[in-house]
């Protein structure tokens, strides 16, 4: 058996420094957001981070119910993280279970510290995030594509979350951990920040990692997550730019 | 940079908005003396103010506005209306032409029907009170209901009205917008077709510029 923390036979890293599927210690797997893909809800968002493909579909701010949830001074954020039966090799039994409560819980925290919340009284802003494909990461995917959706439905956001996961495999300090990595490795460190202000709103750590080896993960997810703020921001303006463009090939 | 950027910049949440002397209008916040926009929309200045104008959102009720509403639910003096905003609409008896003398609500306005109406109070507890007394309001009967995006009447109205005049100009349509988005249509069934088009057209480019042009030639050209 293998337990979290030891180590196993399974070689993460090669002798020329790179992992298993070829990146290097600080790469990124590719990455790519398209916003307002769902026309019935009000906001919604595709990302496909490597082998993680997620889909958010935002609702709100619309009347709280039932009634009792109802906060008279501000809103409450509805976060569901959802895995699909299909989404992992072996299939995963619907509904919510253990992990996924507590990962509605971190995402929905982490959203809120973003929303301004006090505009919309009484109200739920509801967030469905659809996990289609896991491969390691997929709060964070799902995070990232989350604030894009709620950009999409308009809601009123100090700034857009975005996160990034690093790790430790084979003693080494990893970014962006994959399936495999995630399994046999030593550590797994998500960590999400506010990009304008890099005030850390989720931050949660699996296995066991040293103090310094905590710093430089927590580097080089905040390197990365600046990265990907920026592809957020793309996805969003490219939902505007294809009319343009389209306008501008029919003129010429 | 782009053509967005030059002329109609898009700005997103977080971004820094440089006020140039202005005063902060809609869509901006401000923290440690700097300016952000806390939703993503098109910069515009008016009147020594910046604004954000939202390119999407839910509909958010404001004092004087006319809008189409649903009759959801019926209490004792007074109706529920759907508004599609964040919180519902109420319409008491006092407040339309009706007198009720103890009658049935639903005699009057059942469930399901709509009615141009415009918000008359918003309460501090947030509860919108609807009103049909006024010039133009009233009960809707017949014709078509659609659906567009509330941060898109503006647009769909042009500057004072050029937009939806041309439109009733060229298809003959009769047309009753909404602030809330719910666009109420009659006429004839192929002209409301090409209109409903148009409206999903409008809805797409409101952000670029010259529209009104480009609406026009559209309807010519389905003449």
């Amino acid at each position: 058996m293998i337990e979290l923390g030891m180590q196993s036979s399974i070689k993460l890293i090669n002798e020329d420094g790179l992992r298993i599927d070829g990146r290097k210690p600080n790469e990124l797997r590719p990455i790519r957001i398209e916003a307002g893909i769902l026309n019935r809800a009000d906001g919604s968002a595709y990302i496909e981070w490597g082998g993680n493909k997620v889909l958010v579909a935002v609702y709100g701010p619309r009347e709280a119910f039932p009634k009792h949830t109802q906060n008279p001074s501000r809103a409450v954020i509805n976060a569901r993280y959802n895995m699909a039966a299909f989404s992992v090799d072996e299939r995963k039994r619907p509904g919510p279970d253990r992990r996924a409560v507590e990962i509605s819980k971190v995402i929905g925290e982490a959203l809120e510290s973003a929303i301004f919340t006090e505009q919309f009284p009484r109200t739920s802003i509801d967030v469905y995030i659809e996990v289609l494909q896991a491969d390691a990461g997929t709060r964070i995917a799902g995070l990232t594509a989350a604030s894009v959706a709620l950009v999409d439905a308009g809601i009123p956001m100090r700034d857009m979350v975005v996160g990034c996961a690093a790790g430790k495999i084979d003693g080494h300090v990893v970014l962006d951990l994959n399936k495999e990595e995630d399994n046999y490795g030593e550590a797994d460190l998500p960590m999400a920040i506010i990009p304008r202000t890099q005030e850390i709103v989720l931050l949660q750590m699996d296995g066991h990692l040293t103090r310094d080896e905590l710093k430089v993960a927590m580097d080089m997810s905040k390197k990365a997550s600046l990265y990907i703020s920026n592809l957020q921001r793309q996805a969003l303006l490219a939902k505007y730019r294809e009319g343009e463009e389209k306008e501008a090939e029919k003129n010429e | 940079m782009n053509k967005l950027d030059s002329e109609r910049r898009i700005v997103l949440p977080g971004e820094e908005i440089d006020l140039n002397g202005m005063k902060q209008g809609n869509g901006i916040y401000h923290e440690n003396g700097k300016y952000y926009a806390y939703q993503m929309g098109v910069v515009q200045t008016y009147n020594n103010y910046v604004n954000i104008i939202p390119l999407s959102g839910k509909y958010y009720p404001v004092r004087n506005d006319r809008v189409i509403a649903k009759v959801i639910d019926i209490a004792p003096s007074f109706w529920i209306m759907d508004i599609r905003g964040p919180y519902p609409g109420f319409l008491h008896i006092n407040d339309t032409p009706w007198k009720s003398f103890d009658q049935d609500l639903s005699k009057i306005l059942g469930v399901g029907d709509t009615v141009f109406a415009k918000v008359n109070e918003i309460t501090e507890s947030r509860q919108i009170w609807l009103s049909i007394k006024d010039a133009g309001l009233r009960k809707l009967e017949g014709g078509h209901i659609i659906m567009v995006q509330p941060t898109k009447v503006s647009r769909i109205i042009g500057k004072g009205g050029s937009m939806v005049n041309t439109i009733k100009e060229l298809t003959g349509v009769k047309i009753q917008l909404g602030q809330n988005g719910v666009v109420w249509l009659d006429g004839q069934a192929d002209k409301i077709l090409v209109v409903r088009k148009v409206l999903r057209y409008i809805e797409k480019e409101a952000h670029t510029s010259g529209l009104t042009d480009r609406v026009r030639k559209m309807l010519e050209e389905s003449r």
